[in-house]
């Protein structure tokens, strides 16, 4: 196989791979769902307490957070998808022969994740949002455009969600058993993505700061999009946002594993 | 076991009990962030919240303790290592319950404690015996509740397979759904809450007699006091299920 032809075919398995465990994928969406409810009811007594708080009205609210659920599994935030793998096979050596193979290590895995995420997508992220604009009253753009700009910022805060990934998965090098790292991970990742509270509700400077962060290219940008809080040349500019993160991300990414495979040669004597 | 083996990478034991517990601790961060722009959410103050939220909290630290591994019955299945169970001269529950204990999951039951202490002391409450019987009272049935939601999300993986995360929307979402309180959802979400899935007997109805509110759906007094009666039914009929679907379970493969 030509090498060009490979991260294609590496994606188009890691959609395959996801869209058999369907079970799962049901149960998924039904998790989904209800904590789509849940956090929409909270909202709804925040938001008839103090309208347009964080610069949302309640359908715009209400969007926000259908639209955090249906990216919820697809940008695995709180962990899933590749990680565990990676961190499996660095912890028991596997990932010495990955390293002799002809193919770029992070190349690699980024292929199979946005696989993995192109099936989440569809299998856990039409449904519930469906089912939350059925339910409630939602600001959904009626501008293909919109939606357009919306799945340009799903990919690149795939991109960033994945690159921190990457960076942690590698943590397994130095840690061995890199399971609690993972979970401090995808406790920050949960937290400052905006998947718990947009990030524009969070009080004074901390809220600021906490737009500036990676974790934000993955929810919260995506979800701004998709209600239109960006308009004309701001959307360039949020999406370069993003760009920039992901790249900065994927960079310290290969220089991680450049270290990380002087070492592996090290114990391999 | 599994206790010593956790214990061998220490640095990850650290940082795993110190994750399980600030996870926790930051869904109450996001409540208190929704404080500093209300006064009231519902009809309730913060430190009203805090004592739903610290009660189902610690309710489900203490069950995930014992049995959060149950949904790992379903990858057993798949696997077929089931079946290694089912010869040892053991419980086959207990052991499903025992498989990869996690120590680590003290963190959320400590977390739970700690945001509950604040609100008893928060709240502006006349502390009787009776009073704090029935706190007591309703986090050791809530515990017992979400144990028997988690044996019944075990028991259904028998007949569904990969389907862990159906108990997952039950358990840690049953947790999200009562850390807020009951005035703010539809009357529908209630009553489900109340009849269908019992979650409500975990920490609502108790705790609105300890805050001295009325309930939601005008169930009588009496009700308020059926916490344990509720789980026990539970266990009981956990348990019934359970055995059912494990004599219903034929091993993988030929």
């Amino acid at each position: 196989m030509r090498l060009s032809g490979l991260y294609p075919a590496v994606a188009a398995s890691g959609f395959r791979r996801y869209a058999t465990y369907r079970v799962a994928t049901a149960a998924g969406v039904f998790t989904n769902t209800v904590f789509g409810f849940i956090l929409a009811y909270t909202y709804i007594a925040l938001w008839s307490e103090r309208p347009h708080l964080g610069g949302y009205d309640q359908a715009e609210a209400l969007t926000f957070v259908w639209t955090g659920q249906a990216l919820y599994a697809t940008v695995a935030i709180a962990g899933g998808g590749f990680q565990e793998e990676l961190q499996e096979r660095i912890r028991n050596g596997d990932v010495a022969v990955d390293l002799y193979r002809p193919a770029d290590l992070q190349l690699w895995w980024l292929a199979s994740d946005l696989g993995r995420a192109g099936f989440q997508l569809l299998g856990r992220g039409v449904v519930p949002l469906a089912v939350g604009a059925l339910a409630f009253d939602l600001a959904l753009p009626s501008d293909p455009l919109v939606w357009a700009l919306f799945l340009l910022a799903v990919l690149l805060g795939l991109v960033v969600a994945f690159a921190i990934r990457y960076l942690v998965a590698l943590a397994a090098f130095w840690l061995l058993d890199g399971t609690g790292l993972s979970m401090l991970s995808a406790l920050i990742g949960l937290f400052f993505s905006g998947s718990l509270l947009p990030l524009t509700v969070f009080p004074g400077a901390f809220g600021d700061i906490v737009q500036w962060l990676p974790w934000s290219a993955t929810v919260q940008v995506p979800a701004d999009t998709l209600i239109g809080r960006h308009e004309g040349a701001a959307v360039v500019g949020v999406l370069a946002f993003q760009a920039a993160w992901a790249a900065a991300l994927l960079l310290a990414g290969r220089s991680v594993q450049a270290a990380a495979t002087r070492k592996v040669v090290v114990q391999g004597g | 076991m599994w206790t010593r083996s956790a214990l061998a990478y220490r640095m990850s034991f650290a940082l795993m009990t110190f994750g399980s517990a600030a996870t926790a601790f930051l869904d109450f961060v996001a409540i208190m962030i929704m404080f500093t722009h209300v006064d009231a959410l519902g009809g309730f103050s913060v430190a009203e919240v805090a004592l739903l939220y610290g009660a189902a909290s610690t309710s489900l630290g203490l069950a995930d303790l014992a049995l959060g591994t149950m949904d790992r019955l379903g990858t057993r299945i798949r696997d077929g290592t089931l079946d290694v169970l089912l010869v040892r001269p053991v419980p086959v529950f207990a052991q499903v319950a025992a498989d990869r204990f996690a120590l680590r999951r003290i963190g959320r039951v400590v977390q739970g404690l700690l945001v509950l202490g604040w609100a008893v002391a928060a709240l502006d409450l006349d502390w009787t015996a009776g009073r704090v019987a029935l706190l007591v009272t309703m986090v050791l049935s809530g515990a017992f509740l979400f144990g028997a939601v988690f044996a019944l999300g075990g028991a259904f993986q028998f007949v569904a397979g990969d389907a862990a995360e159906v108990q997952n929307s039950f358990t840690y979402g049953g947790s999200t759904l009562l850390q807020y309180p009951p005035t703010i959802f539809a009357k529908e979400l209630v009553r489900g809450a109340t009849f269908v899935v019992p979650l409500a007997f975990v920490n609502w109805i108790p705790a609105l007699r300890l805050l001295g509110r009325d309930d939601p759906l005008g169930l009588p007094g009496w009700v308020d006091f059926l916490s344990p009666v509720v789980a026990a039914a539970m266990c009981g009929l956990a348990a019934l299920l359970w055995r059912l679907g494990l004599r219903s379970y034929r091993s993988t493969g030929s």
